[in-house]
C-alpha cells in the first residue's frame, strides 16, 4: 500500500480575527476516497483550498509526499480541482477547456489529441469536444470540469461540493460513477460535502468536521456504528439521542431502565448520551418489549413507516418500521446490546479510540 | 398586448424623432448644393478631393492614436482598480470628470498649457524652459485622450468586475501562471468591455471638434472640424452633411468591426 500523499500538521487559518481551522491535523493516503464532511461554514472547502494552493495557513504544516508546500503556488502543485461552479472557460469550447491545462505544459500537440479524447471517453462525453459551454447540460458541465482535471493526472483530486448543482436522480447516478472513476484511476480524491448520504456511500474515510475542527475520522460504517459525540450522531444519519447513566461497565440507565450495552471504560454513574438509530428499533405488542412508547406520527415513504413516538419522560423516539401502528397508541420497543452506542461528554478522538481499544 | 404598445410609444417616438428624422435630414440635405439644386455633386467631389481624402485619412488616424493610447491607459488602471477594496469609490473618481462640461475642461488646459500656465512655470522651475504646448498635435491628442479615458474604463471595469473569480481559481488550479492566466482567460473574457470601450472612444474622438479647434488650434483638421466649418462658416449645407453620412458610415463599419461575435470556441490551433 502507498504511503501518506498529503499530511496536515497543527494547521490553524484564519481570516482576519476569526479562527476558521482551529489546529487540524490528519493524513490521506495515496489512491483512497476521502470525504470531508460537515455543514456548511465548518471549514470544510478552506481545507481544500489550502491543499490546492488558493489559501495559506497561517501556522502550520502542510506534507505532499513528505515535503512542505506551505508556499508553493496553486499552479505548482501535483493537485488538480474540480469546483463547485464547475468553473470551465466559457470562451473555450469542450475539447479547449479539456487541453487547459496540457498546453499550458506544453505537452505535444499529438498526445494532447489522444489525452483528450480518452479522458473525454472516460467521462462518457466522446463527440462533445467541440461543443460550446453553455450547449451542455448541468451533468455535462460536471464532466467536462472531471475530465479537464483528470487528464493532468495529478495525484490528488479536489472535488468541492461538485454534485449539489445537480438534480437528485443526476446526483445518485454521478456519484456511483465518481466511485467507479476513482478506482479505476486510483488517483486519491478528496470529496467536500455537507450531504451525509453522499458521503457515506462514496468514501472509503469520512472526516467529520463542525466549527473549524474534526471530530471523527473513520470509514463510513465507523462513523455510522459509533458517533463519537451528539453532534456526528445526528449529522450522520437519523438517530435517538437520549440522556442516560452509565451504571457500570456494560449497563447503561435511560427513561429509569438499566439495559444491557456493549460499550465500557466509563466511570461508575457517569452522565452520557446513547444513540439508537430508528432503523434499530423494532416494534412490538405493547408490554412485550424493552419499554413502551405512544405513537404521535406516522409517515409511509415507500420502503417504511417513518414513526414518531414519545416515551413516559417525554423523549421522542423516531422509528422506522416496516409494519404499519396506529397514532395514538401504545407500543413495545425492541433492540438489542449492540444497537445501543454510548457518547460521553466531550471526548476526544484519540481517548475515544483508545477506549474501544481496550474492550474491542 | 394593447398596453404593451402603449409602453412602447414613447420609444418609437423618441427613434423616429431623434434618429431617424435628423439621418434622413441629413441624408437628404447631402443631395443637394450650396445653391438649393439636386446634385450628387457633393459625393463626387468628397470622393475626388484630396482634402477631403486626407481629412478623413487625420479623422481616423487621429480617433484611432486617441483610442489606442485611452485603451493603453485605461486596461491597467481598470485591472487594478477591480483588485482594490473599494473598487466602486475609486471608480466613481474616475468617473467624477465626466460630469463637468466638456467646454469647461477644455479651457482648463488652455490655462494649464499656455506660456504662463502651470506647466510652463513648473519647466521654468526645474530650468527646462518654457515650450509651446498648446495648439500642438501632442497637446491636442493629451487632452482627447484624457476626455475619452472614462469611457474606455467604465466598460473594461465591468467586464472585468463580471469575471468569475474561481475561472482565474481553475487556470492557476491547472498549472498556468499570473501572466498565462492573464493572456489566455482574463483578455479573452474581457474583450466585449474591451470592445465596447473602442466603439465608445473610437466614434466620438473620428468627429471632435473643440478640441481640435481650442487645445490642437486648428494644426489638425478632422472631418469633425469641416462639418463645423460648412455649416458655420460656409454655410455649405450640402457638403456639411455629405461629411456627416460618411462619419455614420464609418460608425457602422467600426460597429461591425467590434461586434460580438456568436459563434465562440473552435478547432485547437
Amino acid at each position: 500500500m502507498a504511503g501518506k500523499v498529503i499530511e496536515f500538521r497543527h494547521v490553524i487559518k484564519s481570516f482576519d480575527e476569526t479562527q476558521v481551522l482551529k489546529q487540524i491535523d490528519f493524513e490521506i493516503e495515496a489512491g483512497k476516497f476521502y470525504t470531508l464532511l460537515g455543514p456548511s461554514g465548518c471549514g470544510k472547502t478552506t481545507i481544500l483550498r489550502l491543499i490546492a494552493g488558493f489559501l495559506h495557513p497561517t501556522s502550520g504544516e502542510i506534507l505532499f509526499n513528505g515535503q512542505t508546500i506551505n508556499e508553493v503556488p496553486a499552479n505548482q502543485r501535483q493537485v488538480n480541482t474540480v469546483f463547485q461552479d464547475y468553473a470551465l472557460f466559457p470562451h473555450l469550447n469542450v475539447e479547449q477547456n479539456v487541453a487547459f491545462g496540457l498546453e499550458i505544459k506544453k505537452v505535444d500537440k499529438k498526445i494532447i489529441k489522444n489525452k483528450i479524447s480518452d479522458a473525454l471517453k472516460l467521462v462518457q462525453l466522446s463527440g462533445y469536444g467541440q461543443r460550446n459551454i453553455d450547449e451542455l447540460s448541468g451533468g455535462q458541465k460536471q464532466r467536462v470540469a472531471i475530465a479537464r482535471a483528470i487528464v493532468n493526472e495529478p495525484k490528488v483530486l479536489l472535488l468541492d461540493e461538485p454534485l449539489s448543482a445537480l438534480d437528485h436522480k443526476l446526483r445518485k447516478e454521478m456519484q456511483g460513477e465518481l466511485r467507479a472513476l476513482q478506482q479505476r484511476l486510483g488517483i486519491t480524491f478528496i470529496f467536500v460535502t455537507h450531504d451525509q448520504e453522499e458521503a457515506l456511500a462514496m468514501s472509503d474515510q469520512i472526516f467529520v468536521m463542525n466549527a473549524g475542527k474534526i471530530l471523527q475520522s473513520g470509514t463510513p460504517v465507523d462513523i455510522y456504528d459509533e458517533p463519537i459525540n451528539h453532534f456526528v450522531a445526528d449529522f450522520i444519519g437519523e438517530s435517538n439521542i437520549i440522556p442516560g447513566k452509565m451504571k457500570d461497565d456494560y449497563i447503561v440507565t435511560f427513561d429509569g431502565h438499566d439495559f444491557e450495552c456493549v460499550d465500557a471504560g466509563m466511570k461508575t454513574n457517569e452522565a452520557v448520551e446513547i444513540v439508537i438509530r430508528p432503523e434499530d428499533l423494532d416494534i412490538a405488542p405493547a408490554n412485550t418489549g424493552k419499554m413502551n412508547v405512544t405513537v404521535d406520527t406516522q409517515l409511509f415513504r415507500g420502503v417504511d413507516y417513518q414513526i414518531t413516538a414519545h416515551d413516559v419522560n417525554d423523549n421522542e423516539w423516531k422509528i422506522n418500521s416496516i409494519h404499519k401502528t396506529t397514532v395514538g397508541q401504545m407500543v413495545g420497543l425492541n433492540f438489542d446490546p449492540e444497537d445501543i452506542h454510548v457518547m460521553r461528554f466531550g471526548e476526544d478522538e484519540a481517548t475515544f479510540d483508545a477506549r474501544l481499544e481496550q474492550y474491542e | 398586448m394593447k398596453s404593451k404598445a402603449a409602453y412602447l410609444t414613447p420609444y418609437f417616438l423618441w427613434i423616429a424623432l431623434f434618429v431617424i428624422a435628423p439621418m434622413a435630414l441629413i441624408l437628404y440635405q447631402s443631395f443637394f448644393s450650396i445653391t438649393g439644386h439636386f446634385t450628387f455633386a457633393n459625393y463626387e467631389e468628397y470622393l475626388s478631393s484630396s482634402v477631403y481624402l486626407k481629412m478623413t485619412f487625420n479623422s481616423i488616424w487621429y480617433a484611432l492614436i486617441i483610442t489606442v493610447l485611452a485603451l493603453a491607459i485605461s486596461y491597467p488602471t481598470a485591472y487594478l482598480i477591480n483588485q482594490l477594496k473599494n473598487k466602486q469609490l475609486w471608480l466613481l473618481l474616475i468617473i467624477l470628470p465626466t460630469w463637468i462640461n466638456l467646454l469647461l475642461k477644455t479651457y482648463a488646459f488652455i490655462g494649464l498649457f499656455s506660456q504662463n500656465g502651470s506647466v510652463n512655470d513648473f519647466l521654468r522651475f526645474v530650468g527646462l524652459g518654457s515650450h509651446q504646448i498648446l495648439f500642438t498635435d501632442a497637446s491636442f491628442i493629451f487632452v482627447a485622450t484624457y476626455i475619452e479615458i472614462p469611457f474606455m474604463i467604465l466598460p473594461i471595469f465591468n467586464s472585468l468586475d463580471e469575471l468569475n473569480p474561481s475561472l482565474i481559481n481553475a487556470s492557476r488550479d491547472l498549472g498556468a501562471s499570473n501572466w498565462q492566466t492573464f493572456r489566455r482567460v482574463i483578455v479573452p473574457l474581457t474583450m466585449p468591455g474591451v470592445k465596447a470601450g473602442f466603439q465608445a472612444v473610437f466614434i466620438p474622438s473620428l468627429s471632435l471638434f473643440m478640441i481640435t479647434r481650442l487645445i490642437g488650434g486648428n494644426r489638425v483638421i478632422t472631418l469633425g472640424t469641416a462639418i463645423e466649418e460648412h455649416f458655420l462658416v460656409t454655410q455649405n449645407w450640402g457638403m456639411g452633411s455629405t461629411i456627416g453620412i460618411i462619419l455614420i458610415l464609418a460608425m457602422f463599419v467600426v460597429m461591425f468591426l467590434t461586434r460580438d461575435r456568436k459563434n465562440r470556441g473552435g478547432q485547437i490551433r
